[in-house]
């Protein structure tokens, strides 16, 4: 038997999401008010090891869907035993990645009931959650609420709420979910390109370069790069390079804006924006990146944010703390400098 | 081939969105196809001219979002489809993908269904999903390359995008497919194709002509919606002779304000 509100935890290949953790800070938060417990959903194969964790977060038992047909995450069979996890539940949390956004809605669709993604804040009236999610790119909020139906189901973003401190000397029941994997639609091959490093939506720190990144008509491509593009492109890697050194300095993630992406500088899945990740670090350095509004949509939110650009009107200082008028292929790497002996490292 | 492309008619992205009383407001930016959607009706376009067979596109939206249907058609889709209904004014997601599923099920023989990320005013990307759900049909989500495609053995593999680096996945037709941008440079509307856009009449499906089970009401309502407070940001511009200096007193500042 399962707590009204469960928390499904998200992790790739054994090791779970950070935002997993907060969504059982959040869990917490709507079971004390609701007077209930919390119950840690873990869907995989070995993946025991989440379930104690999840408890150290402030779960107080879990249940554990564990299968060698799970150890890809595909989000039919995923959505089979998620659903049938929380067929009574009243609320069901999942922090938001790529995986569980299709995981949620499959398991909305099963249990025939509302979800709502991406959610930044909640709170409990009534009996019912009703929680803020950002629309528009966060040009606006909307209040949301599952009235009518059960469980209510809320993907939670990251970094939008407290993560817990894990608390060894908890303990609660493990326990499996009896259930059968049925034939499975999708094979999966395998993974490429699998980045190590910090992903940008959890990161703490971001450094982002734009357009300006390939700026800088002093630094000469080697001579056999003679294709006019290919020359700008040369230039741009030389400046993410720097970016990439402060990044380094800071343990931060690297992001980028459209305008840089579509130039072919870097891969989309760095960019920032509304049509690239939505991110809320601590820190945000913009390098060379003026602030179009749809890359404000994606970094706003952002505690603090520095801007470094030649231009003095360019918008981004608008929304910036601190702000640096001046070429970043000069205060970039000071500023690496400048930290590195700073920060002792 | 046939596809199916849904898609969503959206204010511009570049558009100052206000509240009041409770209604959302877009100024006099122009309501465009969903951006995201540009890279569905891309790919689809692609698969149609690499192995035959026709492109329908599909929006669920009131009588007049048409803007959506005529982009589609200018970029070169063979069918657009309107399902439009006074009862499907301001549905969730939950009954928005029922409602869809019906109208892929009402075109019949279709081999792939291609949806957009997400779209760029509820910013929700579950749709394709619950579309997929409902149609027990595969779903591939945020797919950056589709590798192999055999209309003949009717089997694909795609590279998806997780955030930890690119799953491969093989399935079978039919399918769901959601798209992210890295898959394509959207083509620009032909003059041709804008032409015969203009001219197209767009047939829409009601309530009536659809199979619909159970009820059409949300589960998710929005009781409220608002613009979050103008932080006022004073931005303190650090100045020094040299870079160095600069940079020195940026981070003591950094420090100081126990940013880092």
């Amino acid at each position: 038997m399962t707590n009204k509100v469960l928390v499904y935890v998200d992790h790739f290949e054994g090791e779970a999401l950070p935002a997993s953790w907060e969504a059982i800070g959040a869990a917490r938060t709507i079971a004390e008010s609701l007077g209930v417990g919390v119950t840690a959903i873990i869907i995989g194969h070995d993946v025991q090891p989440l379930a104690k964790q999840a408890i150290e977060y402030g779960a107080d038992d879990a249940v554990v869907a564990d299968d060698p047909a799970l150890s890809d995450f595909r989000p039919e069979p995923y959505a089979d035993a998620l659903s049938k996890a929380a067929a009574e539940a009243d609320v069901l949390l999942l922090p938001t990645s790529g995986r569980t956004r299709e995981l949620a809605a499959m398991t909305a669709v099963d249990l025939e009931t509302g979800l709502s993604p991406d959610v930044i804040g909640v709170e409990v009236d009534d009996g019912l959650v009703f929680a803020t999610r950002p629309i528009y790119a966060g040009k606006l909020l909307s209040k949301v609420v599952t009235k009518e139906r059960k469980p209510q189901i809320f993907t939670v973003r990251s970094r939008a709420f407290p993560k817990p401190e894990a608390d060894t000397s908890r303990s609660g029941e493990v326990a499996s979910l009896e259930f059968e994997v049925a034939d499975v639609p999708t094979e999966v091959l395998g993974y490429k390109d699998a980045e190590g490093g910090v992903s940008l939506t959890d990161a703490a720190v971001i450094v982002s370069g734009g357009r300006g990144v390939s700026n800088n008509p002093g630094l000469t491509p080697p001579d056999e790069i003679t294709d006019e593009k290919e020359q700008e492109i040369w230039r741009a890697q030389q400046g993410f390079g720097l970016v990439d050194d402060l990044a380094g300095v800071l343990n931060a993630a690297m992001g980028a804006s459209r305008a840089a992406v579509d130039a072919g500088y870097i891969p989309y899945a760095n960019q920032v924006g509304q049509t690239g990740k939505v991110v809320s670090p601590d820190l945000y350095i913009a390098a060379g990146i003026s602030g179009a509004i749809q890359h404000l949509a994606g970094m706003r939110t952002s505690k603090t944010i520095i801007a470094v650009n030649k231009d003095p009107e360019a918008p981004i200082f608008k929304l910036a703390r601190f702000g640096v008028v001046g070429d970043l292929f000069e205060v970039v790497p000071a500023l690496t400098a400048a930290f590195k002996e700073r920060l002792g490292k | 081939m046939n596809i199916v492309v849904c898609v969503k008619q959206t204010p511009d992205t570049a558009a100052t969105v206000t509240v009041e009383d409770g209604k959302i407001f877009w100024g006099d930016a122009p309501l465009v196809l969903n951006p995201w959607d540009e890279f569905a009706v891309e790919e689809a376009l692609r698969l149609k001219e690499a192995h035959g067979g026709e492109v329908t596109a599909i929006s669920l939206g009131p009588e007049d979002a048409k803007e959506a249907l005529k982009q589609s058609l200018a970029m070169g889709c063979e069918n657009a489809i309107l399902v439009s209904d006074p009862s499907f004014a301001g549905l969730d997601s939950l009954q928005v993908s029922k409602i869809l599923a019906a109208a892929i099920e009402k075109v019949g023989e279709v081999d792939l269904v291609f949806f957009g990320r997400s779209s760029v005013d509820t910013d929700t990307g579950i749709t394709g999903s619950q579309v997929a759900r409902r149609l027990g049909w595969p779903a591939l989500s945020l797919v950056a390359v589709i590798n192999t495609l055999d209309p003949t053995s009717k089997r694909l593999e795609v590279e998806r995008m997780l955030d930890e680096g690119r799953q491969q996945v093989a399935a079978s037709f039919p399918a769901v497919v959601s798209v992210v941008k890295e898959i394509n440079e959207p083509r620009y509307p032909s003059f041709m194709g804008i032409r015969k856009a203009s001219k197209a009449e767009i047939p829409i499906w009601s309530a009536a002509e659809l199979t619909l089970d159970g009820d059409l009401k949300s589960a998710v309502t929005w009781p409220e919606v608002w613009a979050p407070p103008k932080v006022e940001t004073e931005c303190e511009f650090v100045e020094g002779e040299t870079p160095e200096e600069i940079a020195a007193k940026l981070v003591d500042r950094l420090i100081e304000e126990k940013v880092v």
